[in-house]
């Protein structure tokens, strides 16, 4: 490497393809209208018609991959204000348990548990963050870590909600259909409104917070009641996942907050890279159906996981996401210097 | 009188468990989410010296400590060099090797009855009709000696002087030739070594299970953020509040409502005081 910075260097430049059709005035081709629609579009068919094409267990495992998506983005989302959590199991396992709860005790279907879990599930979550949304990275991740192993050992503790044998015999989907298909379109959905939402006024005051909270304040903006806000459409978004997952199982139980949901989203967003929501969703798309192909591991998954993510965090900070972005927009030569 | 004698020595078991936490994040700033990984490593690794290598008890306690140092020290000059500075990196990092190693220990098989290390001394006294075991006794004495000897390492040592430059200001204490990152390796190192202390000298007390590294990793974090982190007087308040708090509830309310002390402390002292009972005003700024 040495001997090539010495007489070398990279250069990048962007496409002239890229150049042009950044303006939309300037699109005037087919060609460039393409450049800009198929990165957007073969994504979104290709998930639209996957269900059609995997039958049985790997219809599961991309129904997995989008609720493990759901709580990726979720993540992505919470992080683009300056929040790191490594509690997505917080929001997951409110959902399930909203979600179980109505269905065990009062026996209502997914069409009227699914709304109500999402919507109390992100009250829950925003009203029991909102006393630490004050902290800042490190100390907001510890409460958010320690936060899903405190309420677990509580409901094995008090016995609630079914302790630690859990609600079982929930009523479940109707139609496979219609379930799968509600897993692929809230993951695009969810996708591209967050990717729309953070670069409009409100998601940009959202940035501004995390890169300098001081500065929003003194533009006569509430942060803590902004943070609030994110938090609930984070966690409405992550207890989602949980309800749906809920009604998918047909049981709740302590394991709605277990590790698994915190660390694979986390893993996720780090491998595809943070930022994008994108990265993301493609994090996700990767990880769980390796990690469900490696399912004769047991334990040892989570252990990937971890071996993922610090392989990721550490040799590939910016994430494949940003990675083929570049490589989509950008030559990449070599000059010669002096 | 038992609530008195109990309520010191899960406090004190609660300062054991957060010490080493709060030296190295009180050094170079690095919350290290893999200490309660750490500590049931160290305990694992204590217990194969004595079961499988079949060294007497002192020997393999003294190479668990040891072995966890220099764990420590490779994890930070491996690892965490890479990332230093990037808060978001070194969390993921520390905390997925955290439970990295606690699942590889799990996968091992390494949970069950036959995994517990020995006392150091059998039998007990009674003090005013309370008995207590010597081992707890010993955990309490300890406790007090790691501080005192901390306290006199980090006031009357070079290292310790270089350890508070740091803590400090980075910046300075480079411009004074005090390396930050060898120091910061040595911080974890140590932070590592405290954490085998205490599990060698508490987990004789009960089963070794790779799940007690998550309930130590929660102690440690809970007591660190309701002392104010880098505080060691307010993490000694904090254990004391946190243990009574505990051994009281159990006592009069119920042992399953236990669990409910820690996250009320947390939420409390959030909302009311974030810098933590003795967390001094520049942590005021940085955390709010």
């Amino acid at each position: 490497m040495t001997g090539i910075d010495a007489t070398y260097r990279k250069k990048r430049l962007d496409r002239g393809i890229k150049v042009r059709s950044d303006s939309v005035f300037a699109i005037s081709s087919y060609r460039e209208i393409l450049y800009l629609v198929l990165p957007r579009v073969v994504p979104v068919i290709t998930l639209l018609v996957l269900p059609l094409i995997l039958k049985g267990y790997w219809g599961k495992v991309l129904v997995f991959a989008c609720m493990y998506g759901l709580l990726a983005l979720s993540w992505d989302f919470l992080a683009s204000c300056g929040l790191f959590s490594l509690g997505q199991s917080l929001f997951f396992g409110f959902g399930a348990y909203v979600a179980g709860t109505l269905s065990y005790y009062l026996h209502l279907t997914p069409a009227i548990t699914l709304p109500i879990a999402t919507l109390g599930g992100g009250l829950l979550s925003a009203a029991l963050l909102s006393p630490v949304v004050r902290l800042r990275g490190v100390y907001f991740a510890m409460v958010t870590l320690m936060l899903p192993m405190l309420l677990m050992k509580m409901i094995e503790a008090t016995g609630l909600v079914g302790g630690s044998h859990g609600l079982s015999a929930l009523v479940p989907f109707h139609n496979e259909w219609i379930s799968t298909y509600m897993a692929v379109v809230t993951f695009l959905v969810c996708l591209f409104g967050f990717r729309r939402l953070i670069n409009e006024d409100y998601g940009l005051v959202l940035k501004a917070i995390r890169d300098d909270d001081r500065a929003v304040m003194s533009a006569a903006i509430n942060i803590y009641w902004r943070k609030i806000q994110a938090l609930f459409i984070a966690g409405a978004v992550g207890s989602f996942a949980g309800a749906f997952m809920t009604h998918h199982y047909q049981f709740v139980g302590m394991s709605a907050f277990a590790l698994d949901y915190s660390i694979l989203p986390v893993a996720a967003a780090a491998l595809g890279g943070p930022g994008t929501f994108a990265g993301a969703a493609l994090g996700s798309m990767i990880l769980v159906p390796l990690s469900e192909s490696l399912r004769a591991l047991g334990g040892l998954r989570i252990a990937l996981y971890c071996g993922v993510l610090i392989g990721s965090v550490i040799l590939l900070p910016e994430g494949i996401f940003h990675y083929m972005e570049r490589k989509y927009h950008q030559f990449e030569t070599f000059v010669k210097v002096g | 009188m038992s609530t008195l004698i109990y309520g010191t020595i899960t406090s004190i078991v609660l300062a054991l468990y957060t010490l080493g936490f709060s030296l190295t994040y009180g050094i170079s700033g690095l919350a290290n989410f893999a200490h309660g990984a750490l500590y049931i490593l160290s305990g694992f690794i204590a217990w194969s010296f004595i079961n499988q290598a079949g060294f007497p008890f002192f020997l393999s306690a003294l190479l668990a400590i040891l072995i966890s140092g220099l764990i420590g020290f490779a994890f930070y000059w491996v690892l965490l060099l890479r990332i230093r500075g990037i808060a978001l990196s070194e969390l993921i990092v520390t905390f997925a090797a955290g439970i990295a190693i606690l699942e590889l220990l799990t996968w091992r098989g390494f949970y069950g009855i036959q995994y517990s290390l020995p006392l150091f001394l059998r039998g007990g006294i009674e003090i005013k009709g309370v008995a207590v075991d010597y081992q707890r006794l010993f955990v309490i004495g300890t406790g007090i000696f790691l501080l005192i000897l901390l306290y006199l390492f980090v006031h009357h040592t070079k290292i310790g002087l270089a350890f508070r430059g740091i803590a400090q200001n980075e910046r300075t204490a480079l411009s004074l030739g005090i390396e930050s990152d060898w120091i910061g390796a040595l911080s974890l190192a140590f932070g590592s070594a405290l954490a085998a202390v205490a599990a060698i000298v508490i987990l004789p007390m009960g089963i070794m299970e790779s799940t007690i590294g998550y309930n130590v990793l929660i102690y440690a974090l809970t007591v660190a953020i309701v002392g104010g982190l880098e505080s060691t007087s307010g993490m000694i308040v904090a254990s004391f509040i946190i243990g009574f708090g505990q051994v009281v509830t159990a006592r009069y309310i119920g042992a399953q409502w236990m669990i409910i002390v820690p996250l009320s402390a947390i939420i409390l002292v959030l909302a009311i005081r974030p810098s933590g009972l003795f967390g001094k005003f520049k942590e005021l700024e940085e955390r709010v």
